[in-house]
């Protein structure tokens, strides 16, 4: 991965934490959480419910969360809803990767979480065995209530992280990944 | 107080940079208020809340969504081309907000008074062109092309039915000085300077002198702005993104960004040309001579553009994507014949008229 070419500023960890960076802390947190833009890594039946909780009865575009990017360089959170065999999972895994951080994931449903009743060959039991979870939804499939629900975990969990940890200031040329 | 807008209206370099301040600022706030709108609006066209939560009625959201994408990781995939790939939002943004200075907003308040002002914007918004193909070349990728292909296609495609359907208020107006089309709509129903009596103030507007003109200058500037239903350079169903499917964070939301601006260059264009600009039946004269006439001037211009913005928004939620036979089909084949016939139309009725 390329460092910056002049200068590489590093915050949090490393250093002594002040006031300032508390409060870079909380307003980053605060538009962090209120703005999860979804990629919907609709796998089966679970999409359905996620649809659904876009839709007007659920309406999960009060938190911020209805602007679905089809791109995974523009998404914050990968909702994945369904299930994962395994030749799917190098997909799932790659655009994870090719997320942006920071990135979460939600396991929507049982099959996302445990593979539910598929105890079978071709199905990966759980995507945590290829990317980190944050949330995981039960039910199968999950009511979009639930979808909510794990939204609004979400956002509490964005909450008490330490969001400048991970910042550096880069010039512009030497910034970014080399993916 | 009176001094300062007397200061601002002349034609000064300082002035001028003044201006450009208050405009180049003013356009991206109302940027952020537009997209919370379109969220908004899109909720109540489907029956939904839209974003609440953040600040009152959820007015904060564009905020922070602005703040995450500029502090998210700028990813620089290695199959793309840097230096077009780093050229191409900026130059998604620049060319609209170029226009935004050719328009008046209130009498003599505009940032760039130029002779020829249409023409000057009509060429900085076919620049806008420029951003989607190089953002679409430079990622080096199928679906990225695929979508920057088929905009400049149809940008190409709408820009002269837009172009054409400006020409019949030129003719009616007999000049290309954006401030005088204006103040044209302003002096009674004439045509070339000579004056029909006996009809209302209110057939000023080149709206109802060119209205076929002005609904065909309406669908191309939804074309031009990529909008539904002609948004088929980043159609969601078919190409992931479009032309910026490789953009991330704050690339991502320059594209945005100059979508929205254009949407206000595209409205502000409207207005000026058809609905009177700054004009509204004389009140816009309420308080000759002071500091108080050019707010009241800029006042209602803006009020114009946001009905026209509105309108822009209410068509991308009423009307679904068109195919892109469908999309050629109607620029080719029925809007710009339909334009030509306006325009020869027009120029006869202005030649017996004279």
């Amino acid at each position: 991965m390329a460092q910056g070419r002049l200068t590489t500023l590093s915050f949090g960890d490393s250093q002594q934490e002040g006031a300032i960076l508390t409060n870079v802390d909380a307003l980053l947190n605060w538009a962090r959480k209120n703005s999860l833009w979804p990629l919907p890594m609709g796998l089966s039946c679970c999409a359905i419910e996620f649809m659904a909780a876009a839709t007007a009865r659920f309406d999960m575009a009060r938190f911020g969360a209805e602007v679905a990017r089809f791109s995974p360089k523009q998404a914050d959170v990968m909702i994945v809803a369904g299930t994962m065999t395994y030749k799917m999972a190098e997909a799932v895994r790659r655009l994870y990767d090719q997320m942006a951080e920071p990135k979460w994931v939600i396991a929507m449903g049982a099959c996302a979480s445990s593979a539910g009743m598929f105890r079978s060959y071709p199905v990966m039991q759980g995507i945590d065995h290829i990317v980190p979870v944050d949330v995981y939804i039960p039910g199968c499939p999950p009511r979009p209530e639930m979808l909510i629900n794990a939204l609004i975990h979400l956002q509490k969990k964005i909450e008490t992280e330490k969001a400048s940890s991970g910042l550096r200031i880069t010039s512009l040329l030497g910034a970014g990944k080399d993916s | 107080m009176d001094g300062v807008m007397n200061w601002l209206t002349q034609d000064r370099v300082g002035s001028a940079l003044v201006k450009v301040l208050l405009v180049g600022n003013v356009a991206p706030m109302l940027v952020a208020f537009l997209v919370w709108l379109e969220r908004r609006v899109a909720a109540w066209a489907q029956d939904r809340m839209g974003p609440n939560r953040v600040g009152p009625f959820g007015l904060l959201q564009s905020f922070a969504d602005l703040i995450k994408f500029l502090l998210k990781e700028d990813v620089l995939p290695g199959h793309v081309n840097k230096a077009m790939y780093l050229v191409a939002p900026c130059l998604a943004v620049i060319p609209p907000l170029v226009v935004l200075a050719l328009v008046p907003f209130a009498d003599r308040f505009a940032i760039a008074d130029v002779d020829t002002g249409i023409l000057a914007a009509f060429a900085f918004s076919g620049i806008g062109v420029y951003a989607i193909a190089l953002g679409g070349w430079a990622s080096n990728s199928k679906y990225a092309l695929i979508g920057a292909v088929r905009a400049s296609a149809q940008l190409i495609s709408y820009e002269i039915c837009l172009g054409l359907a400006a020409l019949g208020v030129f003719i009616v107006a007999g000049t290309l000085r954006l401030e005088d089309v204006v103040k044209m709509q302003a002096d009674g129903f004439t045509i070339h300077g000579e004056t029909l009596h006996g009809i209302s103030k209110f057939f000023d507007w080149n709206i109802v002198k060119q209205p076929i003109g002005a609904i065909i200058f309406l669908i191309a500037a939804f074309a031009e702005t990529n909008r539904t239903p002609f948004d088929l350079p980043e159609a969601e169903s078919e190409l992931a993104a479009g032309y910026h499917t490789e953009f991330s964070s704050m690339k991502f939301a320059l594209f945005f960004l100059g979508e929205y601006v254009a949407i206000v260059a595209m409205s502000s264009l409207f207005t000026t040309l058809y609905l009177g600009g700054w004009t509204l039946f004389g009140v816009e004269n309420a308080f000759e001579g002071t500091t108080a006439q050019t707010l009241l001037q800029i006042l209602i211009f803006l009020a114009k553009t946001m009905c026209v913005i509105f309108t822009f928004i209410w068509v991308r939620w009423t009307v679904p994507r068109f195919r892109y036979d469908q999309l050629m089909d109607l620029g080719w084949k029925r809007l710009m014949p339909a334009t030509l016939a306006w325009l020869a139309a027009t120029a006869c009725v202005v030649a017996f008229l004279k």
